[in-house]
């Protein structure tokens, strides 16, 4: 890639290090569990063992009773300063602690304040719940049966278990094409409930200042200003006003969409702390992340497709049964209650497309948070990509030939997709063509004939995706009512160095060291004189946070139209300093020059200088400046994924051979962050395609509620990842960038499952569920009486 | 995530660490590498009031041949076993078998003895020993005794050893030249128990003829299994593709699986019977 600064200023294209790292390699990051303050105690959460029941009562005598256990808070004990329930995100309602009742598995029940962890632990062994079980609803399709139980009857006048429909395009239209096409192909699926399992679990200090009447909360946030005023909604009413609370998200182990949501937990270690006056701790376990915290995905899709005999796609009718569990926890922008699932379109140039959602309670642990997907992008994007395969085989035709045939063209952008949307840029043909060329891919075609022919296993399978991140412009965009810009404010000292602060919070991307490199392309100040920090609300300008690869679409752009801002204004110096007119002046990275005279010029630092020491009569002092941006658009990355995996015919085993990544994320900060990105993207979406499910029996009990069953891949599993890609510059954004952290997470799982199918498919297998496991493909064997 | 509260002693013998197994009796469990016991304890499963860390006790790590046995010492890391040179020359087994057993993190503090004491079917060595007809050698206030690994394990987490004594070394004995061995375990991801376990060892005469074999079964029965049926099959006959069907047949119908989250009991008995076909062919070739 053409970088247009020197390896030394450090900006856009340049593989930089990243700044944070070396921090987290000597073991000094500083995350929630780090933080101790005198005085503090620690909080441990007793939990439902039953999905659904109803609470006789609680005992707290015995833990009262071991030295150290301070205080057992209940329910009840929250209800008289009314902090028993809270908002979700969704603008549902969710229990802090029942005062009478349990919704879901491992649901918190009461708290135990102790002086350390352990003793913490031992409280919560001693506290006696006597629960009256009652029968659960754990399957969504019975959910809406009438005779199934009403659950959420804390709803005055709530007669279902529905919570609410959605619908987009043109329903008729699409009726009438589904009756008269050549071709109709149809699958159920379900992407699995899955947990994003980060490495740190959420945790928080609470630490209330009684005298100065003041909340400052520690707490694994990914959006710490929109936590505040959350905050301050729930317990404005108790004197927590947003100027008297200050969320700090210290150093994030991972967020993935899981630290969005605010948790039960949370609001009781606040409330404890607003009662006894003393900070408290509270940091999950690994069973309790797991367990209780808000899950991904679970959407069960009808997925239709119809086209000509020939291969091209006329249009596609999705319809989805979302499972929420007990309350709608998702963290999704307030008009969109099924995400962006409405890219479900996908890459392909039609113009007939109906889309219709309907979500449900049921006994589970709530969510359904973006797990890396942007927005329900992922189970969109499995539906498409799924489907597309479908369609393919049904007509006999190469699932690529066919992604050729009807791919969106390059001069067709920008792109109105029938569900509403403008795709702004991309370049889909290229992206396949360098994935199938990487590979060798009709070579491959042609090995896998002859490997049929001797009963050998081998399959293929594409995933040609688009993303749509970036949320998003305000006149679409809010949560709570909060407009989804987000901010920058960058501040140079008199010598040349920066600070910039943002309200996104990195929990592994790189931020502090992207950011500053997209500040340094546009000023020229080295990256690494430039420090970044986010996640502490006194200090950064507000924003809505880090989720749905939205930082560098939002805040990415903010830095550089920040670092704009200060470019006009040293331009007015340099004018200054050089006693010429602005429109004698040209930019180089890095300083002004006299038009013609090249020798006379300014660096940004003497320009900078000159702002504190030597400023134009009438111009302010200082070189400081703060941008909010509002995206005029989203950003739509796209790739180009091939899989290869070979089927032991008797074991059932799976291996993935090659596995090829064609990115086209639009202009790239740093090469090194994005390929990083991509190897992480792609072994989590590795994950629920092969490993990842949360299993639950009929009683609502969780099956794998710990590591040993819920199967994360390791290193181990993952194949060589392959990666590239093709680049398409978003038109619409500053520096022509589009997001990369979600795209391998969505696009990977159809990739894998379409290869698995395909090693499969002469033998009539038309589609399997994911996770694909060894044991599943077996069964099949079995049927087809290949293995006994 | 958080064990219940317990007493710990480290002492610096055995015979200190055999007098407070007599002192504490059912409530004492022995700490070797740990990897068994403290996740059991942190999840509560197992809630021991004294800990008796073995670790600073010298001599119980050793790998040698001695008296025409492999001698392995019950402290010897998985790691060292996996490193040995002995080991990998004679019995390529235990390199089969020490790679598959969780990752290497695990295998640097894990133990050979606690993977045998624990009397878990699901773990590793107990099928291995059957294969290798290994003795256990148990310490107590006795002194010592050599129990045949066939009388060694008795239920889920039971085993012959007494409350007060100590599992101290397993003993190997050494086959013949033409002998060879493999293990293999079908594993959902790296550092699972196994989906089905086959552990083989065989022994051929000149001509060809399997004079001896030992086939042990991993985590498809409430005990480690010999499967003895498949054995006897092949003993003193030439081996042949059609003897070794029969006897991957006999383990798959002689175990007892049970159906849970890596799989059903069809599927766990198709695989016993593809691992016992493919060990055999591994073993066979090991041996020639």
């Amino acid at each position: 890639m053409n970088c247009k600064t020197s390896r030394e200023v450090g900006g856009m294209g340049h593989s930089l290090k990243r700044k944070e790292d070396s921090r987290f390699l000597a073991g000094k990051g500083n995350y929630v569990d780090d933080v101790k303050l005198p005085g503090m105690l620690h909080m441990d959460i007793v939990r439902s063992p039953y999905a659904y029941a109803k609470i006789k009562s609680i005992d707290a005598s015995e833990a009262l009773k071991i030295p150290g256990v301070i205080a057992v808070v209940t329910g009840k004990d929250l209800e008289q300063y009314n902090l028993h329930w809270m908002p979700t995100l969704m603008s549902d309602t969710q229990m802090v602690l029942p005062t009478d009742t349990v919704m879901y598995q491992s649901q918190e029940v009461a708290a135990v304040i102790a002086t350390d962890r352990y003793t913490a632990r031992d409280g919560k062994e001693a506290v006696k719940v006597e629960y009256e079980p009652m029968k659960p609803v754990i399957d969504p399709y019975k959910s809406l049966d009438p005779e199934a139980p009403v659950l959420r009857t804390d709803k005055e006048g709530k007669t279902d278990n529905h919570i609410w429909h959605w619908e987009v395009g043109d329903k008729d239209k699409t009726s009438k094409l589904f009756e008269e096409a050549e071709v109709v192909v149809k699958e159920q699926m379900h992407i699995p409930r899955i947990h994003v399992a980060s490495i740190e679990t959420c945790g928080c200090v609470a630490d209330y200042d009684k005298v100065n009447n003041h909340l400052t909360m520690y707490m694994t946030t990914q959006a710490p200003h929109a936590i505040r005023t959350v905050i301050a909604l729930v317990a404005g009413h108790v004197g927590l006003t947003e100027e008297k609370v200050r969320v700090i998200s210290p150093d994030i182990g991972g967020g993935f969409g899981g630290k969005v949501p605010v948790y039960p937990g949370y609001v009781i270690a606040i409330a404890v702390s607003f009662l006894v006056g003393k900070p408290i701790k509270w940091v999950e376990d690994r069973s309790e992340n797991l367990q209780a915290d808000s899950f991904a995905r679970d959407y069960h899709i009808t997925a239709e497709m119809a086209g000509t005999k020939d291969g091209k796609i006329l249009g596609t009718r999705f319809k989805i049964l979302a499972d929420h569990g007990y309350t709608d926890a998702s963290a999704n922008p307030s008009k969109f209650p099924t995400g962006l699932f409405s890219i479900g379109t996908g890459s392909y140039d039609y113009d007939t497309a109906f889309m219709e959602a309907d979500a449900v309670y049921t006994n589970k642990p709530p969510g359904g948070v973006a797990y890396r997907c942007s927005f329900r992008v992922t189970e969109a994007v499995h539906a498409i990509e799924r489907i597309t395969d479908r369609f393919a085989l049904e007509i006999g035709k190469d699932p690529a030939d066919l992604r050729m045939q009807n791919f969106i063209k390059k001069d067709q952008f920008p792109w109105k997709s029938p569900t509403g949307w403008e795709y702004d840029s991309g370049d889909y043909h290229a992206g396949l063509q360098k994935a199938m060329d990487t590979l060798g891919y009709w070579d491959l075609r042609k090995e896998q004939e002859e490997k049929r022919k001797r009963g050998e296993l081998m399959g293929i399978g594409i995933s040609t995706f688009t993303e749509i991140v970036g949320a998003g412009p305000s006149k679409d965009f809010d949560i709570l009512g909060i407009k989804m810009f987000d901010s920058a404010e960058i501040r140079v000292h008199p010598t040349g160095k920066a600070i910039a602060r943002f309200g996104t919070k990195s929990q592994g991307q790189g931020h502090e060291t992207t950011y500053a490199q997209i500040i340094a392309e546009e000023l020229g100040i080295p990256a690494e004189n430039i420090q970044v920090e986010e996640g502490d609300t006194d200090t950064a300008p507000y924003g809505l946070g880090t989720y749905a690869s939205r930082s560098t679409p939002t805040a990415g752009a903010a830095a550089a139209m920040a670092a704009r801002k200060l470019r006009d204004k040293a331009k007015k110096i340099a004018a200054h300093l050089l006693e010429v007119s602005e429109d004698d002046l040209e930019w180089e990275v890095g300083k002004f020059f006299v038009k013609g005279a090249p020798e006379k010029s300014k660096t940004i630092q003497e320009i900078v200088f000159a702002a504190y020491t030597n400023h134009p009569q009438g111009m302010e002092a200082g070189f400081e400046a703060t941008h909010y941006y509002d995206p005029p658009n989203l950003t739509f990355p796209s790739g180009a994924y091939i899989c290869v995996v070979d089927i032991d015919n008797e074991t059932a085993e799976i291996k993935i051979r090659r596995f090829v990544a064609i990115d086209d994320c639009g202009n790239i900060i740093n090469p090194m962050i994005v390929q990083g990105q991509v190897h992480g993207g792609l072994t989590q979406g590795l994950a629920p395609a092969m490993y990842e499910e949360l299993i639950y029996d009929e009683e609502g009990n969780i099956l794998n509620g710990t590591f040993m069953d819920y199967l994360l891949p390791t290193a181990v599993e993952s194949p060589n990842w392959e990666t590239g890609h093709t680049i398409t510059p978003s038109p619409h954004h500053p520096i022509g960038a589009k997001g990369v952290g979600e795209s391998p997470t969505v696009g990977a799982p159809p990739a894998i499952a379409n290869a698995i199918v395909d090693a499969l498919s002469h033998l009539g297998v038309t589609h399997m569920d994911i996770p694909i496991t060894p044991y599943k493909v077996w069964k099949v064997l079995n049927e087809k009486g290949i293995v006994q | 995530m958080i064990p219940a509260p317990f007493d710990y002693a480290a002492p610096a013998t055995l015979d200190e660490a055999i007098s407070l197994l007599e002192q504490h009796g059912d409530e004492a469990k022995i700490l070797a590498g740990g990897h068994s016991l403290i996740p059991m304890m942190k999840l509560r499963f197992a809630s021991p009031e004294f800990l008796i860390d073995i670790n600073n006790i010298p001599g119980l790590s050793y790998i040698r041949e001695e008296d025409g046995y492999l001698k392995i010492g019950a402290l010897t890391r998985e790691s060292d076993l996996e490193h040995s040179d002995i080991v990998r020359n004679k019995f390529p087994i235990f390199t089969d078998a020490t790679k598959l057993i969780a990752d290497p993190q695990v295998r640097n503090m894990g133990t050979v003895g606690g993977n045998i004491a624990h009397g878990d079917a699901a773990n590793d060595h107990p099928a291995v020993m059957l294969a290798l007809r290994a003795e256990v050698v148990a310490t107590g206030p006795g002194g010592q005794r050599s129990i045949p690994i066939d009388e060694f394990f008795y239920g889920f987490y039971m085993t012959a050893l007494q409350p007060s004594e100590i599992l101290t070394e397993i003993r190997i004995p050494i086959p013949s030249a033409s002998t060879g061995n493999a293990y293999h375990k079908l594993e959902r991801k790296v550092g699972d128990y196994a989906t089905a376990g086959v552990a083989v060892q065989l022994t051929l005469d000149g001509s060809g003829t399997c004079q001896e074999i030992g086939i042990g079964l991993t985590n498809v029965n409430p005990t480690p299994l010999r499967a003895t049926r498949s054995e006897d099959v092949l003993r003193g006959q030439k081996i042949t593709d059609e003897l070794i069907a029969q006897a991957a047949k006999f383990a798959s119908e002689d175990c007892s699986p049970s159906s849970d989250l890596r799989g059903d009991e069809a599927y766990k008995r198709s695989m016993v019977g593809v691992l016992v076909k493919r060990m055999i062919h591994k073993a066979l070739e090991r041996a020639r």
